[in-house]
Formats: structure tokens, sequence, C-alpha cells
């Protein structure tokens, strides 16, 4: 590490900028790799993260900006060509082939040839060699699918680095692996950095983060936060780059406090999943925004999903304000309960992209009432157009396949689809992911009318100032566990950011 | 009406190469729009094509949803030899007319059920788990008529494959009656929408309290009914059980007859109309070979090279070749523009 203090960097992104239609999703974002050090890269999804790598890999064709690899401009036209320029990548789910051997895969494409045969033996000694290299002895002529995730990972960075060797990208390599394969996987990732690579981390686990890394970069919302060296940051003003806000916190007091204990109108005693979340208690009240802070992976979009029975709950019970209990162990028994889910992930979890906009809405009406009775063409038509018009969805008419639409219209769509159900209930996930300004500032202001017409919702965001801004309290999640309650004054982006980090403190409040 | 006008514009292309091939027809056998009737009956080449072409029409139509849902039915031509099978078996052990077409159908729902079953609860990509069916179908077959060929000469089961009523073959009224009454129950309901839901987004469809393995077991069952009827018709036509041959490969017809119907195997929008369309086209070229006196050893041949011209007609990357040919480029963005332009 010290020899690289001072030598120009390795690799250097310098104002990278991707726009994809309806989204900027890299902003200007400058990036510097130094020789021999793990540079950790960390935002929420949709930070621009992978985008940021896939430029630099050429999968993308960034629509702005140099990429620099010791000095000089390059301009890799693909994954393969950066290779060329010594640039490997090594994905979350490995890129291998599961059913070659494991020397096979390491040489795939430069396979040692004798008379234009492959040699096996050849290619094998040479898979063994590399593979010492790795601290690894295994035996390279079994299949890589024989081996476990933490070798074949092992496996795909000996193959990546043999082939580029200059720059290792990891794109969340310890996703699947536990605490023991981690640290394999680290001792790994130090032997290359002592042998001069550049490496690329990216992790949403934080103690990883300050275990293995050098220096942290920060992106939010397709912009660079800022670039720190890890010896001089802590936790705390970590989480506060991710999602607090960087300036000065003015403490809210805000008048949001409920109007006196309202009536419960949904009640969970012990609710939870095992290896999604533990169980936790919530009392939720009519007319009342419950927010939900944490990190990715903390556990905060599986509360979602237990609530609405997607992954069913397998202890406690959820009951009405009223005292009856409700069935919750699939969607289908939550929106009968009156709930509706807006997911995170809209392209694969929410809208159904070729159905018009007037279907994605009718959709899950129509499911609860059944298939015998269709809601008849004019009906459908005048809801959507209703909602067309109170969301101002901009679609030229309700007959547009709904995949056509921007993000923030699609989200619009999702909202129409679970009003129309009438839900006294309503989950959103992340609602204001990947959408331009005016949309996202359309939506907030669309929570805070439902709520205030009696709708209670559950909102998770990693926007925490807006979580400042609608909810009545908050739930802070960390390790898959329901940590802090932050209500009323309490509710800041400040007291979030401490109880996201604090390893060891419990309750903020 | 403007349904009416997005219908029309649908099923253009099939309407227009079905229309193409009964010229060629035509031309090459001036004889082949005569038609009699003999014994009450209608005879001649259009009807023959009809009647021909109903039990793979009968396939289409359930394989058309079991596509629409992203999945597929390598079943059916099975499920026709074991409800050809049961029907024979049944009206050979006495149990008279509509016991044994009820057998007949509830093997064909039974069977569905399997599919349906393998691929809503367990699973399993219907590729594979229609596939059992499709291998072991037969061997079930075999096991009702012990081997042989189950013959009967039961008046009325052999009225619904040779009979007709008014004068139109009792075939072509099963396959128009199915298609008509599958396709009010599937447009008049929500049925057709949660379909084409489950087909282009399984998991977002569940999320929005679609009941998707119930819907999916139910369209694999249809399928099965609908090849319970085709399997029905198949015996009754030859007045016996063939295990090893009724249906033969007929599942692999029904599939392109969907496909050049327009029907994307990748699931979602559908249409019945245009697949039944799509199953007259490949009688009619069949029939067609037939008529036009080619050597019997060419009619595959042919067959696959027709069905290859029609599919690469209607492919995307010909459309936008033909775009870029076009006259008016500007207009030729208008994807049903491109269509007609496509179909001759």
């Amino acid at each position: 590490m010290p020899q690289s203090e001072a030598s120009q960097p390795l690799l250097r992104a310098r104002g990278v900028r991707k726009v994809f239609p309806g989204t900027v999703a890299l902003d200007g974002v400058d990036f510097s790799l130094r020789a021999g050090e793990v540079h950790a890269l960390l935002g929420e999804n949709g930070a621009g993260k992978s985008t940021l790598i896939k430029c630099l890999t050429g999968a993308y064709r960034r629509d702005d900006g140099d990429i620099l690899l010791n000095g000089e401009i390059i301009d890799p036209k693909g994954t393969i060509d950066a290779q060329g320029y010594g640039i490997g990548t090594v994905y979350q789910e490995v890129n291998l082939l599961p059913n070659l051997t494991v020397a096979e895969n390491l040489s795939l494409g430069h396979q040692p040839t004798r008379f234009g045969m492959i040699s096996t033996r050849a290619m094998n000694a040479r898979a063994r060699e590399v593979l010492s290299q790795y601290g690894l002895d295994i035996d390279v002529g079994r299949s890589l699918s024989s081996y476990s995730v933490a070798v074949q990972q092992v496996i795909a960075i000996a193959r990546a680095v043999t082939l580029s060797g200059k720059v290792l990208i990891l794109d969340e390599p310890t996703a699947s692996l536990d605490s023991h394969e981690v640290e394999m996987l680290f001792d790994v990732i130090r032997s290359l950095k002592q042998r001069g690579l550049g490496i690329v981390f990216i992790s949403h686990f934080l103690d990883q983060i300050f275990t293995i890394s050098d220096r942290i970069t920060v992106l939010r919302n397709g912009r660079l936060v800022g670039t720190e060296a890890t010896r001089d940051i802590d936790r705390v003003a970590l989480v506060n780059m991710m999602l607090g806000r960087e300036l000065e916190q003015e403490v809210r007091s805000h008048g949001k406090t409920h109007a006196g204990p309202g009536e419960a109108r949904l009640a969970f005693t012990g609710f939870g999943r095992k290896g999604r979340i533990e169980p936790f208690d919530l009392t939720i009240q009519a007319g009342e925004v419950v927010g939900v802070a944490g990190l990715l992976g903390s556990g905060r979009t599986e509360t979602a999903e237990v609530l609405f029975g997607v992954a069913a709950h397998d202890s406690g019970e959820a009951r009405r304000g009223d005292g009856t209990v409700l069935r919750l162990t699939s969607p289908r028994e939550a929106i009968a309960a009156g709930f509706g889910f807006c997911p995170e992930d809209r392209k694969t979890d929410g809208v159904i992209a070729d159905l018009t906009v007037r279907e994605n809405i009718a959709l899950a009406l129509q499911a609860r009432i059944g298939w015998m009775r269709r809601i008849p063409d004019r009906e459908q038509k005048a809801m959507a157009n209703d909602y067309i018009r109170k969301l101002d969805i901009r679609t030229p008419d309700a007959e547009k396949p709904v995949g056509l639409l921007s993000g923030g219209n699609q989200q619009k769509v999702m909202l129409a689809r679970w009003l129309v159900t009438n839900p006294s209930f309503l989950i959103l996930d992340e609602p204001t992911r990947g959408i331009d300004v005016g949309a996202h500032a359309e939506i907030i202001r669309l929570i805070e009318e439902l709520c205030a017409q009696g709708m209670s919702l559950l909102v998770i965001s990693s926007e925490l100032d807006e979580l400042v801004a609608y909810s009545h309290r908050v739930l802070v999640v960390r390790d898959r566990r329901h940590v802090a309650e932050l209500s009323g004054g309490e509710i800041t982006t400040d007291n979030m950011v401490r109880a996201i980090a604090a390893p060891e403190k419990e309750a903020v409040a | 009406m403007n349904g009416l006008v997005l219908f029309s514009r649908r099923i253009w292309p099939q309407l227009l190469t079905l229309a193409v091939i009964v010229g060629l027809i035509s031309v090459m056998f001036p004889g082949f729009f005569d038609i009699s009737i003999a014994n009450g009956r209608l005879y001649g080449s259009p009807i023959d094509i009809l009647n021909r072409g109903a039990p793979v029409a009968l396939l289409a139509i359930g394989m058309t949803l079991v596509i629409a849902t992203r999945g597929i039915d390598l079943s059916v031509g099975a499920v026709m030899a074991i409800c050809g099978a049961v029907s024979a078996w049944g009206i050979t052990e006495g149990y008279g007319l509509f016991p044994t077409l009820a057998m007949a159908l509830s093997a064909g729902l039974a069977c569905g059920l399997w599919n349906g079953v393998l691929v809503a609860l367990l699973g399993i990509q219907p590729i594979v788990a229609t596939l059992i069916l499709m291998v072991a179908g037969r061997g079930i077959a075999q096991l009702i008529t012990e081997g042989a060929i189950l013959t009967f000469n039961h008046e009325g089961l052999i009225f619904f494959g040779s009979g007709s009523v008014w004068a139109i073959p009792t075939p072509v009224i099963i396959g128009v009656l199915t298609g008509a009454i599958v396709t009010l129950i599937v447009r008049r309901s929500a049925l057709g929408m949660l379909i084409e839901a489950i087909g282009i987004n399984l998991r977002a469809s569940t999320l929005a309290g679609v009941n998707t393995r119930v819907l999916l077991i139910a369209v694999y069952m249809t399928s099965g009914f609908c090849a319970a009827l085709a399997g029905i018709i198949a015996a009754a036509d030859i007045r016996g059980a063939d295990a090893n041959n009724a249906g033969l490969w007929l599942e692999l017809d029904a599939i392109l007859a969907v496909v050049v119907g327009g029907t994307s195997l990748l699931g979602g929008r559908f249409s019945l109309i245009a697949s039944l369309i799509g199953a007259l086209i490949i009688q009619a070229v069949n029939t067609g070979i037939l008529l036009s006196g080619f050597p019997p050893e060419f009619n595959l041949i042919i067959k696959a090279v027709i069905i290859l011209i029609i599919l690469v007609l209607q492919s995307p990357t010909m459309r936008t070749v033909l775009v870029f040919f076009s006259s008016d480029k500007a207009a030729g963005i208008d994807s049903e523009k491109q269509k007609e332009t496509v179909a001759p």
C-alpha cells in the first residue's frame, strides 16, 4: 500500500455520464483506483454502482466522460476488450460453466493445444499451478459444480486475474458466502493486493468493507458523494454518506405526531420468518405512515414480504383492530384482508409490461373479484382514465402497453392498481427509486394525501429525508431485525443513521 | 368498433396466408372448389380440409392457452391416444355412448391435471413436465387396448368421426363449437387477461393477487380436454383405437398452428381465432400437396419448406428488412402495415 500513495491511479474514470430513457444513471462520476489497493464501491440499489462498473468494462456505452488506464485514455468496447486492457470482472453469480471441469473453466478460450488437439494434461497442470497461488489444492479434473460457491468464486477470480491481471472488479462476491468462506476470499484478495492489482470491491456488508478496503467511494442516485480513506471514516459517517443528507441536519420537529392515540388498525405480534426477518411486533393505526429505514439487505424488503404473505410468516399472528385474526400466508389472502403492495423491483415484480395501462390498473381488482365476473371494458376504461388524471400518469391513452412508460409513470400505474382496490393498508417498497424529480415529489404528496384520507401506509425508503417528511413513526432495520422505533420529534436523519450504523448500541431513542 | 378493427388487423396475415395457399392449390388443381352433397353430407376438398383439420384445430385451442401462459404441452398427441383408447374400450365393454364419452373426456382432464400439477405446483419446466406424459401416454394407451388395435362398430361413437349434422361433418362442428365456446369463456370473462398476465410476468401476477396456480392447472386441463375431443374424433374416424399411431406428431402440428397464428412462444397475448386459421393453413398445405399429385415421398419436405417460408415472412427480422425496402419508410413504422406487406 505505501508505494501507491503518490503514484498515479491505475484506473481512472473522469466525469462518466450514462443516461437511460427517463433517468440519469450516472451523472459526471469520478473514480480512481490505485495499484495495490482494495477500493470499495458503495451505494443503495440504483445508486449507479453496476452502471459505473459496466461503463468501466465497456458493457455499456457511456454517454460522456473518459476512462484512463495508467494515465492513457482507453475505450473498451466490451468485457472481452476490457480483459485485453487488463480489467477483469467477477460477478455475484459465478458466470462460469458448471458442467465443465475446473481446469477447462480456467483455460476456456485459451486451451493449450498439441497438434490442434486440446492437451488435457497440460491444461490440468497449468490449472493446478494457477490455483496453488490461491492456496487451493483441489482436483482440477472434477466439474466446477462439485465445488462450493466460495471455491467457484476463487476459481472465477483466478480466471479473471490470469486473463487480465491489472484490475479486478468484484461485484458482490460475498453475497452468498458464509463467514468462514468470506475469510478465505479475503485472504485471496489480500494476496492479490500484494501482487499489485487494483481491486474494486462491491458489497453492501459494512463490516466486510471496513475489514478489507483501503478506500471507499460512495455513490448515490447516480452521483458521486465522496471518496474517503477507510481508516478516516466511521460507520455513522459512512451511512450518512449513503443515506443521509450531506448538509447540516436541522432537527425537524414535525407536526405529524398522531392526533392522540388513534385506534389500532392492524397489530402484528411476534411476526417473522426464519432466515428472512426476526419476529417483530408492529401496530399500525388508521391514517398513519410508518417508515422503514435500513440498508440494502438489512431486512426491510423482507419485512414487507412477510407482511404481504409473499414469504409466508412462520411465527406470530396478525389481528385487526377489532381483534379478529387475519390469515396472511399468500398475497391473495393479504389482498383479501385489504392490503396492497408496490414492490421494489417494478420491472420483475410489479408491472405486466405487455399489458395495457388499463389492464395493469384493473389487474389486482379483477383478481380479487375473480375471473368469472369480468369488469366491463367501459368500467375498466373509466377507472383507468380516472387514475391517469388523478395521478397525472403521462401516457397517450389507457391502451398503451405499460412497459413503454417511464419508471415514474409505471410506479403511478402500480399505485393506481392498488388504489382501485381501495386498500386499508398499503405497503410501498422504495416508491421513489429510479424516477425523475418531478414524479418523485408527486408520489410523496400522494403518500401524504392517502394518509390524510385515513389509509395506513408502510413505506420503505433509502431516502431518509423522505421518511422524515412523511412518517409518523420510523422502524429501523438492521441485520434482519427491527432494532429501533422512532416517533415524533425523534425522527431525524441523524437518529436514523445512528440506529442503522450502530453495531452494538440497541435502540437509539 | 375499435376492437373490431384491432381484431381484423390481428388476423389479417393469417387470413391472407390461407387465401394464398388455397389460391395456389386451386391453380394446380382446378377442381378444388367443387363441392357436392352425397348421403346428406357435404363432400369436396375445402370440406376435407376443414374435416381433416379439426383434430389439430382442437389441439391448437388448448395449446394456444398453454402457450399464452409461457408453457407448452407436448403430451397432447399421447393424450389423444389415451382418450381414443378409453372410448374404444368403453364402447366395446358395453358402457353405452354417454358414459364412454364421459370417461374419455375425464381421462383427458385427468391428463391435463397431471401436467398442471407438475408445472404449477412442483414448478417443473412445462416442456419437461409434459414430455413425461408424451412418452408414457402411449404406453398407458397400449395398456388400455392391451397392445392391439381395439376396433368397434358402435354407430353412435362412429358419428363423431364420420357423421354429419345439416350436411356438415361432425368433427368440423365440434371444432367450431369448441373454438367458439372457449373464445367466449376466455374473452367474456377475465380469464383471457389473467392468462396473458401470467404468461408475461408470473411473479408480478402472483403479487397482484392472481391465483396463478389454479389458472395454470385449469389451462393444462383445458388442453387435456381438447386433446380428448380430438382423440375421440380420431378413434371414431378409423373405428378403432390405435395406441401407437393415433395423434402421432400432432402435438407438433398444434404448436405450429399456434405459432403460424402469431402467438409468441414467449407467452402473453394470444388469439384463438388466429390459431384456428393456423391449423387450417397447415391442413391446407397437407391436402394441397396430396391433391397436386407430387410423389408422396416429397410431402413432408414440401410441407416443411412451406411452413419455413410462412415463418420467415412473419419473423421480426424479415419485417425490418421489408420495411427497409418498402417505398414509404416513414409510414412503415406501423407494424401492422408491415404484416400486410409481408403476408403475400
